[in-house]
């Protein structure tokens, strides 16, 4: 990679596809250059862009843990003409990745507190790069709860991870589907997840929400967590909006006068309320 | 760099000699060429392709460092995966625009300011550091020109390496302004002569001062919500046009083109003014309906910029209104902005 050009992309070796759900694959990306793998460091909440060569780049976030070295993973929908091009890739294929970019969640503040992760369908992947993160230097954190809903079981991203984040002790785990998306042998809840969450009731005394959804979710869910007594500076989440450069040039993802690729994409439901309508 | 500035006579007819002097000298020289009724920037062969009868060329001069079509990198693709080719910066052009408006040359100074905005991005730094810009003062205006209500004047030497000033014998006031332009003058001394106490003044245009830009950006803090922006834009075609004019507007889109095995990736000039501009692949678009796109070309310019970049996204010109198919026009809506109410 180029040092001076900043649009030159790392190349990444594809190491392993996991399935996570119709349409939803992972990957987790390996750098060909080694020494550009050991010099490259990132924090969790950051992005990239990723790149087949032919088809063009999309904006994702990283979503493994900077505590696991050694590779990047990112997991995406097959939606447009770049996750088309990506789906298509298989194990020992080449991609190209620029990043990482944007600011990162705060771990370091949340210490001795609770925290509690809120997540909607797609939106797992940039909470799950944090979750990891904080279950990886789980001493620093007191309760860790994790709430997660898809329209439908087979929705459920990370099936394998969910399982393991069930059996663990130290973390309270609640998933839901939407009335109708669950199977037969469904064990978890039913129902949206803000009516979810009032359900569960966790406090807010002390407690870090990190909340990740669709538009409509997010919505439903700040007024819940302002009842259980968060304050919005408690909150945070983290924000998408359609990119190209990723460092503040190409000039699409601003809301306001804040640019999400360089003041965000991670944000306190605080920052959140003093931005104006327009993500 | 700016530097004291020097003055000097460039007569009419080493102006001539001087351009081609440049092009035999393996420069590319930019600068306007009359092309039917109209007057554009375009790369000249030899000195009698210029013109100089034009208040405004239809473009700005932004593509000699900002080009519509820019390759960011190639690659080659096969089994085994892709091998990507940087830029090879060391066959960028020495080029020279010629004839460039007080206006255009001070767009450079916006654009530079999002392009090294933390990130430096030298496809565009590389370019402007091989640009030399001769200006060209205005001795006439049209009553699209505002350059004075945003700071600018038709006799401004911001931006320019060196500014002709067309004296009233016909010959050039050349002021030296920066080191860039002190070189240029080192290597094509022979074509200038000294010059007496010369005074420009009276040879420039009068653009009358509409509105303070300084007013505007003060106010605009805060104007979001405002219901002027659905008014303003009512009549908006949401067709970019003005934005493709614009000296100073730099958003770009990043697209591959490929043939077969071998392809390229390039930035493309874009526009907030279209509807596809920050579509999202799921169909949400926070910016749904014309008038938040008018919105964000306004305030990007006029709030954002001079916020975050600490420069105004406007220089003047006045091309948007002069490209615009639905004749909006940017001095009447910055005029009316200061009239109406939060």
């Amino acid at each position: 990679m180029s040092k001076e050009n900043i649009y030159m992309p790392y190349m990444m070796r594809i190491e392993k596809v996991i399935e996570e759900a119709p349409f939803v694959r992972t990957f987790r990306l390996k750098f060909e250059n080694e020494e550009e793998g050991k010099a490259f460091e990132f924090k969790t909440g950051q992005f990239g862009e990723y790149s087949v060569m032919g088809a063009g780049e999309s904006t994702f976030c990283i979503a493994s843990s900077p505590t696991r070295k050694g590779y990047i993973e990112c997991t995406f929908r097959q939606t447009g003409r770049v996750t088309n091009a990506l789906a298509n890739m298989e194990e020992g294929n080449q991609i190209g990745f620029r990043g990482p970019y944007g600011n990162v969640f705060p771990i370091d503040e949340w210490k001795g507190k609770n925290l509690l992760f809120i997540a909607g369908g797609i939106a797992l992947p940039p909470m799950r790069s944090v979750i990891w993160n904080c279950l990886d230097l789980r001493e620093n954190f007191k309760d860790i709860t994790i709430v997660y809903g898809a329209k439908s079981v087979a929705d459920l991203v990370y099936k394998h991870e969910l399982k393991e984040w069930e059996e663990r002790p130290d973390v309270k785990l609640i998933t839901t589907v939407d009335p109708g998306g669950e199977t037969p042998d469904w064990k978890g809840q039913i129902g949206f997840v803000p009516t979810v969450l009032e359900q569960a009731a966790p406090s807010g005394n002390n407690t870090i929400a990190i909340v990740c959804g669709p538009p409509i979710m997010i919505k439903y869910t700040f007024p819940v967590l302002e009842k259980l007594g968060f304050t919005d500076e408690n909150v945070y989440t983290t924000l998408e909006n359609r990119m190209k450069c990723g460092f503040g040039k190409c000039g699409r993802c601003n809301v306001g006068k804040v640019y999400v690729c360089k003041d965000g994409p991670v944000f306190s439901l605080k920052e959140m309320k003093q931005l104006p309508a327009e993500y | 760099m700016i530097m004291t500035t020097e003055n000097k006579i460039l007569k009419k007819e080493s102006f001539s000699t001087l351009i081609d002097k440049l092009i035999s000298d393996q420069k590319k020289v930019l600068g306007p060429v009359k092309n039917g009724d109209l007057v554009d920037y375009a790369l000249v062969n030899a000195a009698s392709d210029l013109t100089d009868d034009y208040i405004l060329t239809v473009s700005s001069a932004k593509s000699a460092a900002f080009p519509k079509i820019e390759k960011l990198l190639s690659f080659t693709n096969s089994k085994e995966g892709s091998t990507v080719t940087d830029v090879d910066f060391n066959n960028l052009p020495e080029l020279v625009i010629v004839g460039a408006r007080p206006c255009d040359a001070n767009g450079f100074a916006a654009l530079n300011a999002i392009f090294t905005w933390d990130y430096k991005d030298v496809i565009f730094t590389k370019r402007l550091e091989k640009t030399t810009v001769i200006g060209m003062s205005c001795s006439k205006c049209d009553d699209y020109c505002f350059c004075t209500s945003v700071g600018g004047n038709p006799g401004s030497t911001e931006g320019s390496d060196i500014l002709l000033t067309r004296m009233g014998d016909g010959n050039y006031l050349a002021e030296i302004v920066t080191e860039k332009g002190s070189k240029f003058y080192e290597a094509y001394s022979m074509f200038f002569e000294p010059a007496g106490d010369q005074a420009k003044d009276s040879m420039l245009a009068n653009v009358p001062v509409k509105f303070d830009h300084k007013e505007i950006v003060s106010k605009l803090d805060g104007f979001f919500e405002s219901e002027v922006w659905a008014e303003q834009s009512m009549r908006c075609i949401g067709c970019g046009a003005c934005a493709y004019v614009c000296p100073t507007c730099a958003c770009f889109d990043i697209q591959d083109e490929n043939k077969g095995k071998n392809g390229v990736r390039l930035r493309l000039w874009d526009s907030c003014g279209l509807s596809l501009f920050t579509l999202h692949t799921s169909g949400h678009n926070p910016r749904e309906v014309q008038s938040q796109r008018w919105r964000q070309r306004i305030l990007h310019k006029f709030s954002y910029m001079p916020d975050r970049l600490n420069v105004l996204g406007c220089v003047g010109c006045g091309r948007c209104s002069r490209a615009c198919p639905a004749d909006m026009n940017i001095i009447e809506h910055l005029s009316n902005l200061m009239e109406v109410k939060k």
